[in-house]
């Protein structure tokens, strides 16, 4: 730095400035035109519009219902009894006490797309800044968060969330919490080890020689590479998410009106009738979680391709 | 589980030198294990210490008579203080006692509840493993060996969208669609009493299937994956010119260095398969570890419900060590990882 005085030519900064702005714009203009050329990629591929449409079709459930739907989820159809197979118990039949199954498969959505989501968008949240902070700094605390995330990691969410839900009790917040902080592990683990490879990199070096602030790198310069890495985890997570509510409320342990229509309840109250081959409140239902999963899936799978070529 | 392997490894130890890094590596993945087990100790402890409210009065009900919530407190442990309740559950682990069930079975052993139910998970998830494996490893051979062409993206894609649903869902269709109207599928996973061998294999096939549905996808993709990778990497073109048929290029080079992720993960599935297929369980009526624990929390009997979940994460562990103990034995490199930190 004392090299300046004895070399008076560099004062004049005024041109390295403008050559440093322009090579801004142009990794600006790149960095966009990356982008924009990923999103074409997303568009022409199959299972990621497949994915949309799926997905698009449940938030729209989720959002209007009435739209979709004659009769309400708790209403009883009168033009069959209970138990009426499709098509003539309406398009999926009705079911035991002769409620739409049709009905209560397009309410059904909206409690697990307002679970899911939530808890996915805390873990994310939550995970990317304990990751950022634990990869840039490390240190003993990194250490030490390590080892309880493997702990953590090693028992089977459902079990970790059946033992959680069942001392703090079965309300959709604390159903959302626990999901939230179950994945919290696995999403800080990633971005944490990405962080890592990034902070070795010569942009942090440099940055960390103008003198910036460990915030001003971690928020400024490592939290934009990893941007592609976080939505990925986060499509990835969701579609967890989905799985996990579904067979939380299968299993009984989540607690809503036992009439309101929930795709996990309403298979776990009918798949007994399997047997004397009454599918139907069974069998559509679970469809529908699997479509959305699968469709959650499929742009996971599209999204991890794109930002990966 | 893991002994076989730390004695096979002190042998190689003394034999030669690559040993030393392999018994170093294995210490090494033993003592993490075992802070592992410490953490998981503190966090099931606090669990019920950290709950708003009073979590003896939630699992009792509003209703509950003050007698009863007293028991349920006592059931929690929570008349100790926090110490005294992590040293009482390190007691129990490690001689493996849980002392008695609160209302599941009154009065019996905990783990007598849980050994039969651990039994029963155990034949579930080696007859299903048995289907699985081969199935799904020749899967992903197929995949890779025709990489890129139509019956690749078949296998991956069917897979990957089995693999995503949950078991119960793979479950109830399998119950309608085979159980139902072919009658050599049972409902019920769980054979009467008394009967043979085969009775008792015909009424698992269908839990089998279902996890066949769930895991193949998800093996198979790995599998490919590996052997991909070998098969493009230059040991195996080295091979391949030197004229060796691609039955024996397979068996002497590709199958070890392939076969690695897929024993990788199938060591972190089988704690997941003993405990993590609780909607399975319940559907198919099977009374294994899944279905202990769901009972558990039916009757709110706390102290087999923690013994459940602890004995499912500690066969998780020793299965993830396994694993990893494996994979170092069969790939040198991979020692280095962790041994020479």
């Amino acid at each position: 730095m004392s090299d300046n005085t004895t070399q008076p030519e560099f004062d004049d900064l005024t041109p390295t400035d403008n050559v440093l702005s322009a090579i801004e714009d142009v990794k600006a203009a790149t960095r966009k035109q990356v982008r924009s050329e990923q999103i074409r990629m997303l568009l022409r591929s199959p299972g990621f519009i497949v994915g949309v449409i799926v997905v698009g079709f449940w938030v729209l459930a989720a959002v209007v219902p009435g739209l979709l739907t004659t009769w309400g989820p708790k209403e009883f159809v009168d033009s069959a009894p209970p138990r009426t197979a499709p098509p003539d118990g309406g398009w999926f039949g009705t079911d035991k006490i002769g409620r739409d199954v049709y009905s209560r498969v397009i309410y059904g959505a909206r409690p697990i797309l307002i679970v899911a989501p939530l808890a996915t968008g805390i873990a994310i949240v939550v995970g990317t800044f304990l990751g950022l902070i634990m990869g840039y700094y490390r240190g003993y605390v990194d250490e030490i968060i390590s080892r309880v995330i493997e702990a953590i990691l090693s028992i089977p969410v459902i079990l970790m969330a059946i033992l959680v839900v069942f001392t703090f009790g079965q309300s959709r917040p604390v159903i959302i919490g626990t999901i939230a902080v179950l994945f919290v592990p696995a999403i800080t683990r990633t971005i944490r080890s990405a962080a890592i490879a990034e902070a070795q990199l010569d942009y942090v070096t440099s940055a960390k020689m103008r003198g910036e602030t460990g915030l001003f790198i971690v928020s400024r310069e490592i939290l934009p590479n990893v941007t592609g890495l976080i939505v990925v985890e986060l499509t990835v997570r969701l579609g967890y998410a989905v799985f996990t509510y579904a067979t939380l409320a299968f299993l009984g342990i989540v607690t809503t009106n036992v009439t309101d229509a929930d795709w996990g309840i309403d298979v776990s109250q009918n798949y007994e009738a399997i047997v004397s081959d009454i599918w139907w409140p069974t069998i559509f239902p679970a469809l529908a979680i699997a479509s959305l999963v699968i469709g959650v899936n499929l742009i996971a799978d599209s999204v991890d391709k794109v930002l990966k070529s | 589980m893991a002994l076989p392997f730390a004695i096979s490894a002190m042998f190689l130890a003394v034999r030669q030198p690559q040993g030393v890094l392999l018994a170093r590596f294995i210490i090494r993945r033993l003592f993490l294990s075992l802070i592992t087990l410490a953490i998981l100790l503190i966090i099931v402890t606090l669990i019920p210490n950290i709950a708003p409210g009073d979590p003896a009065r939630k699992i009792a009900g509003g209703t509950a008579s003050p007698e009863r919530l007293a028991e349920v407190t006592e059931s929690l442990g929570l008349n100790d203080s926090v110490p005294t309740q992590l040293a009482n559950l390190a007691k129990s682990v490690f001689t493996l006692d849980f002392g008695e069930s609160f209302s599941v079975a009154a009065g019996e052993p905990v783990m007598d509840l849980v050994w039969t139910a651990l039994g029963n998970s155990a034949k579930l998830v080696v007859f299903a493993l048995a289907i699985v494996v081969p199935l799904s490893v020749l899967g992903g051979l197929i995949a890779a060996y025709k990489k890129d062409t139509w019956i690749d993206r078949m296998i991956v894609n069917t897979g990957l969208a089995m693999s995503s649903i949950p078991e119960f869902v793979a479950g109830v269709l399998l119950l309608a669609f085979l159980a139902v109207p072919i009658s050599f599928f049972k409902v019920q996973g769980n054979a009467p009493d008394g009967s043979g061998i085969l009775t008792q294999l015909q009424h698992l096939i269908l839990p089998a299937l279902a996890v066949l549905m769930v895991y193949f996808g998800y093996i198979a993709r790995i599998t490919r994956a590996g052997t991909i990778q070998a098969l493009e990497s230059d040991y195996a073109r080295t091979a391949f010119m030197r004229g060796l048929s691609t039955r024996n290029v397979f068996r002497k080079h590709i199958a070890r260095n392939a076969l690695q992720p897929t024993v990788a993960v199938l060591g972190t599935q089988l704690g997941y398969l003993f405990g993590g297929m609780v909607g399975l369980e319940v559907v198919f009526n099977y009374p294994g570890v899944g279905s202990l624990i769901i009972k558990a929390i039916d009757r709110a009997d706390y102290p087999v419900l923690r013994a459940g979940v602890l004995i499912v994460a500690i066969i998780y562990m020793l299965a993830t060590l396994t694993a990893d103990l494996i994979v170092a034995w069969m790939n040198p490199r991979a020692r280095l990882d962790l041994g020479s930190e």
